[in-house]
């Protein structure tokens, strides 16, 4: 098996930017992380999660959909779509990784977002082993395993460096193109690395979430549950759970005027705004109890009824930290799968 | 503090002085409490909760609640009651809805200070004299509370009640020396450059998830400009990052004198940007062009901003100030 030291890393780098841009989760000012570009001295991350998830490199936070420039009686309509350049990003957790499957389900089904595909496949997908899991982790919930993200490349943390794994042609062959920075090792001190990320996620605090009562299915008694009142009491209608959030996929188009035409654009949208899908008539759901139940309806419901029983979650546990309030779907999940006082 | 506050709203709640009250709920790792409204004993009895990370402002929450009527039991920190009763000089509440309980206070706790020192995989935490001991999936850890205290707190205007019905712990006294417009301070000494680049590095973090608007207890227009598509400067997203800059910019001009500096949108901010800063340049500046003003500090006074009087500072001193 491969492998290559914490010291030796920055050959990887070195060679993997020489083929094409490499990103990776860099610490930033106010405890945050991002993905950056990689140039020589750039400090690698140790912490779990970026504070966005990675799935702004298919999907950005706005994105120039087409141009109209007026000019007397003329139109001319610009596609300001090229093709994108290949590159990596490196780090990625298993979570993370999952939900891009699930944002395939929305973007790659007919008809195709060509903006989404042709960011999605010239992106190259390295995944990193967890080692140090936070008590706001719940993936196992979603069947993913934090020790063996999937993506085209696996980088599993061991004592003194990683072992290095291709999971696709694709990626062997972006491994095959580093030329010799690979050592050998033998598979066992991965395998010993998976089994205590294994064993640690069983001693999370969430470990025993289950999605028992919840799916395509349940449709009828969940959006009728009386208790939406209360969990959604305290929601402040920000849009935090939903902007890092590696699968809330929903978009608003908007035009920019700019004096002489028009700029369409799309750009994140939150279930939790007062104008989410607003239309001629208002916004259909009428309080922060309707928005707040949409977005967890759509997750534990709505997405598994139109995806095979896929839920909309990875339980990567950014919400758990992030919101301004503390509710978050662990707790919707677990409140709503007490079993009602009158049942 | 926790059985005082519980004792306190039984007894209310039995009375009859309050139909229901506001405080904290039980969260899943001992750091993540929710604003809750009980309604019964029951309930109040089960789920209330006060500690050292109970320190979200439940003022602006006043706001809704006032509207259903009857009377609500609020347990209000010293910071959140300037928030009311600015919301209070606004008509935003009514102080016959709202049965006050001051809690006193010595500062709250921030996680992310525990998080930022390694601590992770918080799964039980117990407060013992000056120290936190913290359970956690990794071993225990503990923590000097001074040093997980929030940052408002370590520069909190004041420990005493603006506004209360009833007081639980000893009475605060306000805090002149706590050194909160110092880092405001460094910010002016800059060059404007130096200033604006600091602005854009912190302002370029924002996702525009508008929790700090959302949270504060002075933005409480109905339909914000941000949102009004009518206004045609709606932005759901911003075009270019000056513009996302310009939100924050926009958002604490609107504020000033307003602003009793309560904190909540750096506690809620989700990229960890410092806007407080913002708002502190503005009530600093305030207090020296106007005289000493603390928003929210009589909810009968007038701001500053609002009232007019012959000495009032004239417009070009803004611009002679801003030369360099």
């Amino acid at each position: 098996m491969k492998y290559i030291s914490f010291e030796n890393l920055h050959t990887f780098f070195e060679q993997a930017s020489a083929q094409l841009n490499i990103y990776v989760p860099v610490d930033a000012a106010g405890g945050q992380s991002a993905y950056t570009r990689w140039t020589p001295g750039t400090e690698i991350s140790r912490g779990l999660h970026t504070t966005r998830s990675a799935k702004e490199f298919f999907f950005p936070q706005t994105e120039n959909l087409v141009e109209f420039k007026m000019s007397g009686k003329n139109i001319e309509i610009i596609d300001p779509r090229s093709e994108t350049e290949d590159y990596a990003i490196f780090g990625v957790r298993a979570c993370d990784i999952r939900s891009f499957g699930i944002l395939d389900e929305v973007f790659l089904a007919e008809p195709v977002d060509s903006y989404y595909k042709n960011r999605r496949e010239h992106g190259l997908i390295i995944g990193m082993s967890c080692t140090r899991p936070a008590e706001t982790c719940f993936c196992q919930t979603f069947g993913i395993d934090a020790a063996e993200p999937q993506g085209d490349v696996t980088f599993t943390e061991v004592q003194d460096g990683y072992c290095v794994a291709a999971n696709t042609e694709r990626g062997k062959a972006f491994l095959d193109a580093l030329g010799a920075i690979f050592e050998e090792r033998s598979d066992d001190a991965a395998a010993q690395a998976k089994e205590k990320t294994r064993e640690i996620m069983q001693k999370l605090p969430l470990a025993g979430l289950t999605t028992e009562g919840f799916g395509g299915d349940r449709l009828d008694a969940l959006f009728d549950d009386p208790r939406w009142a209360e969990l959604s009491e305290a929601c402040i209608g920000c849009g935090t759970c939903t902007f890092v959030c590696p699968t809330c996929q929903c978009y608003d188009i908007r035009d920019y005027d700019t004096g002489h035409g028009v700029k369409r654009f799309r750009c994140w949208d939150s279930c939790m705004y007062s104008d989410f899908t607003k239309m001629a008539h208002g916004n259909p759901r009428l309080t922060q109890k309707e928005r707040f139940r949409q977005r967890f309806m759509h997750k534990l419901v709505y997405f598994p009824a139109n995806n095979n029983g896929e839920f909309g979650c990875v339980g990567c546990g950014r919400c758990l930290a992030s919101c301004p309030i503390h509710m978050n779907i662990v707790k919707v999940m677990k409140k709503l799968a007490e079993v009602k006082e009158d049942e | 503090m926790q059985t005082e506050l519980k004792k306190r709203a039984l007894e209310l709640l039995g009375d009859g002085t309050v139909d229901r009250v506001i405080g904290w709920q039980t969260g899943e790792f001992s750091y993540d409490m929710t604003p809750a409204v009980f309604t019964s004993a029951e309930d109040v009895e089960k789920n209330f909760v006060y500690n050292d990370f109970c320190g979200a402002n439940v003022s602006k929450y006043l706001i809704k609640e006032c509207v259903k009527g009857g009377r609500i039991l609020a347990f209000l920190k010293p910071c959140d009651t300037f928030s009311f009763n600015q919301l209070l000089a606004e008509h935003r509440v009514s102080r016959e809805h709202v049965y006050i309980v001051g809690v006193a206070c010595d500062g709250m706790a921030d996680v992310q200070k525990m998080k930022a020192a390694g601590i992770d995989g918080i799964v039980g935490l117990t407060a013992e004299n000056d120290t936190y001991r913290i359970e956690t999936i990794y071993g225990d850890a503990e923590m000097k509370k001074s040093d997980a205290l929030a940052e408002r707190c370590l520069t909190c205007k004041s420990r005493r009640h603006a506004v209360h019905d009833e007081l639980i712990g000893e009475e605060g006294e306000d805090r002149p020396d706590s050194g909160r417009f110092d880092m405001v301070a460094e910010l002016e000494a800059m060059t404007a450059e130096e200033r604006y680049n600091f602005w854009r590095g912190e302002l370029s973090r924002c996702i525009r998830c508008n929790a700090c608007r959302n949270v504060c207890p002075a933005c409480t227009c109905e339909n914000c400009v941000f949102d009004n598509a009518a206004s045609g400067i709606a932005q759901k997203a911003a075009a270019d990052t000056f513009e996302e800059n310009m939100f924050h910019v926009i958002r604490a001009f609107h504020v000033a004198g307003r602003c009793t500096d309560c904190g909540e949108c750096s506690r809620v901010c989700p990229a960890h940007i410092p806007l407080h800063l913002l708002n502190r340049k503005f009530i600093k500046d305030i207090n020296e062009l106007y005289g000493p003003y603390q928003a929210g500090a009589d909810a009968g006074a007038k701001s500053p901003l609002t009232s007019y009087t012959f000495d009032d500072a004239e417009p070009s001193i803004v611009r002679e100030r801003g030369r360099e």
